[in-house]
């Protein structure tokens, strides 16, 4: 296997935020925080390791990705832009009417995407019952599974998390999206979580902590999965930043869902651009 | 009787209206508690939270575990308020809603927000079409449709202390005013609004104001049609129906939702038992939502008034 460079993998960060930002300023708002969040967790995972065909997206032997914090489908659906699974010019209609970009991951609308998500808590499953279906075939197909920590107050997610250890499933890599928030505060004050990592090793899994921007830690730690099957499934933990990747909207207490204006738009762009000059990419278009 | 209705938004939102109903209700029983799970941010409700350490619970992402919170509450004499979106507050925690607060003989007040097309830009995955349908089979439940901040605040007033399934779905904005602040409400008492002798619409929720709207246009082609808001879905006011169906002989339904087991059915059950007229549902057609604005919505699934004019004339062609 050959992985990339730090910045290549930062690079598409960077591209797959310019597209979330397209996709939500062209509906003047939307689910920002928790979609720039898995920025750097989708380059890694859609430049170095998933096996799709971008020109057959329901090829059989697909590695699947299920977002099961489904409102994050910006962030998936720029990435499958980046891919050139679907257009770039399709990011200019999340949740128009008559949409092919609903907000939400919608499988029935979006070539690339394998689960319709939303209503939070049902992902793993969806996850575990594709790896499950790999195992039976012997495809040797991985599943790819994003979760929230919100999310993960779900009973769903655990009933998940005991039936894949319990069936072996060393072919699911999932990630806990850990930015300690939800939408009625932090995670801590609304239903606090614990310790994730020690929760999904004595449901059985391989658990490790990464920082949720750090590209090449979680291109090691998916590729220790991959390399270093031992029968148990695999749970990410990303220690992430809600709204990563823009300061303005990091900052803010709340940016679990925004209306998007000029002002706010030009700000986070203005941002992006810099961190392009930063990574060489000055000549892409910022705007 | 008297309306307020102009056409235009409601002075209160939903939201206010909960909010300050809530705080009445607290003062007035201590047993009163309101349970959410991360949907406070959505109702404005985390003053509430702040000010109410003991009425007040966020449960987190977790609605089916929510209801079995509420229903041992209720072992120790509280009266639970619970709030999720309407597809997370019927369909994902259908089960627990039966057995552990229905079945049980329990008590739980449930408000379902963003009902229907209300879900707007949330999508088909936030859109509850059902949940009339579902809550409707739970034996002795009460299933209301707001169509006035009014009657909302009415609804959770009256039902604090009512036993069994207590189901009240809701838009968060966007609703008229209809009826007069003083105005008075009875569960399974609905109000006729407009009187009229070619056609009764029988309206729930956001459909009424629709419904009068289009009953001013009809008058305009000379078609006299009432208009009835049936406030609670179950039980239905069948003393108000059936006098309207021997009155008009002819029915149009009007719902944010999807008539199989809809209020189109409850209505059809009752008058083809009782007084055989002839009924039309207008509302959602056995479909999945989707992702849109109100007003796209509503064209989409036939929620005008242009729509109900034309079902009108046809059943009366
Ligand atoms: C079953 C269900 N309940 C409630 C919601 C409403 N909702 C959407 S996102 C969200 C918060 C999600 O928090 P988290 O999982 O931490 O996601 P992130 O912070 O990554 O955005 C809530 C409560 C939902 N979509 N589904
Ligand atoms: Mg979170």
């Amino acid at each position: 296997m050959v992985l990339s460079s730090q910045k290549t993998l930062e690079q598409n960060a960077l591209r797959i935020r310019k597209g979330i930002i397209q996709a939500i300023c062209s509906n003047k708002g939307g689910h920002i925080g928790g979609s720039l969040d898995l920025a750097d967790v989708l380059s890694v995972i859609y430049t170095d390791f998933i096996r799709i065909d971008p020109q057959t997206p329901k090829w059989d032997n697909r590695d699947f990705m299920i977002i099961s914090k489904g409102h994050a489908g910006p962030a998936l659906y720029s990435t499958l832009a980046l891919k050139g699974v679907i257009d770039y010019s399709r990011l200019n209609n999340l949740n128009n009417p008559n949409s092919l970009l609903p907000g939400h991951c919608d499988r029935n609308k979006v070539p690339g995407v394998d689960a319709t998500t939303g209503s939070l808590g049902q992902g793993l499953s969806i996850a575990v019952g594709a790896a499950l279906g790999a195992k039976i075939k012997d495809s040797g197909q991985r599943v790819f599974c994003i979760i929230g920590d919100g999310e993960s107050a779900e009973g769903q997610i655990w009933e998940a998390a005991q039936f894949a250890a319990h069936y072996k499933l060393d072919n699911i890599i999932a990630f806990l999206d850990w930015n300690n928030m939800q939408i009625d505060g932090s995670v801590e004050e609304v239903m606090s979580i614990g310790d994730p990592m020690k929760k999904f090793e004595a449901f059985g899994w391989n658990s490790t902590l990464v920082k949720g921007d750090d590209v090449l830690a979680i291109q090691k730690a998916i590729n220790f999965a991959i390399e270093s099957p031992n029968k148990k499934p695999t749970m990410i933990v990303l220690k992430t930043i809600k709204g990563r990747g823009a300061k303005c909207i990091e900052e803010l207490p709340n940016n679990h869902c925004l209306g998007f204006n000029d002002d706010l738009k030009e700000k986070v762009l203005e941002e992006l651009k810099e961190r392009a000059v930063e990574l060489d990419m000055e000549e892409e278009q910022w705007n | 009787m008297e309306l307020r209705y102009t056409g235009g938004v409601a002075e209160k939102e939903p939201i206010q209206i909960f909010n300050e109903t809530m705080r009445e209700l607290f003062s007035e029983d201590d047993k009163v508690v309101y349970l959410d799970a991360d949907l406070m941010g959505s109702l404005k409700t985390a003053q509430l939270w702040k000010d109410y350490p003991k009425n007040v619970f966020n449960c987190g992402i977790q609605e089916a575990n929510m209801v079995g919170v509420a229903a041992g509450m209720y072992l120790n004499g509280f009266k639970p308020y619970i709030h999720s979106f309407s597809p997370f507050a019927s369909r994902r925690i259908f089960d627990q809603v039966f057995l552990s607060i229905g079945y049980a003989q329990k008590s739980i007040r449930i408000i379902g927000s963003d009902a229907g097309i209300m879900a707007t830009n949330n999508g088909g995955t936030h859109m509850s079409f059902e949940d009339v349908a579902m809550m409707r089979t739970v034996p002795n439940a009460c299933v209301a449709d707001v169509s006035d901040p009014t009657m909302f605040k009415a609804l959770l007033k009256l039902t604090k202390d009512r036993n069994g399934v207590t189901y009240i779905r809701t838009a968060r904005r966007n609703l008229k005013d209809i009826y007069m602040p003083d105005e008075k409400f009875e569960i399974g008492k609905g109000k006729l609004l407009k009187d009229g002798n070619d056609v009764t619409i029988v309206a729930c929720g956001i459909m009424v104001a629709t419904a009068l709207e289009a009953a001013k246009e009809l008058e305009k082609d000379g078609i006299s049609a009432q208009v009835v808001d049936v406030v609670t879905i179950k039980p239905l006011d069948e003393d108000l129906i059936l006098a309207c169906a021997r009155k008009t002989k002819n029915i149009i339904v009007c719902e944010n939702a999807n008539i199989l087991g809809g209020l189109t059915s409850a209505v059809c059950e009752l008058t083809s038992a009782k007084y055989p007229v002839r009924v039309k549902g207008i509302g959602i057609n056995d479909s999945y939502g989707c992702v849109g604005s109100e007003d796209f919505l509503r064209k989409k699934y036939g929620l005008t008034i242009e729509n109900i004019i034309l079902q009108v004339k046809e059943l009366l062609r």
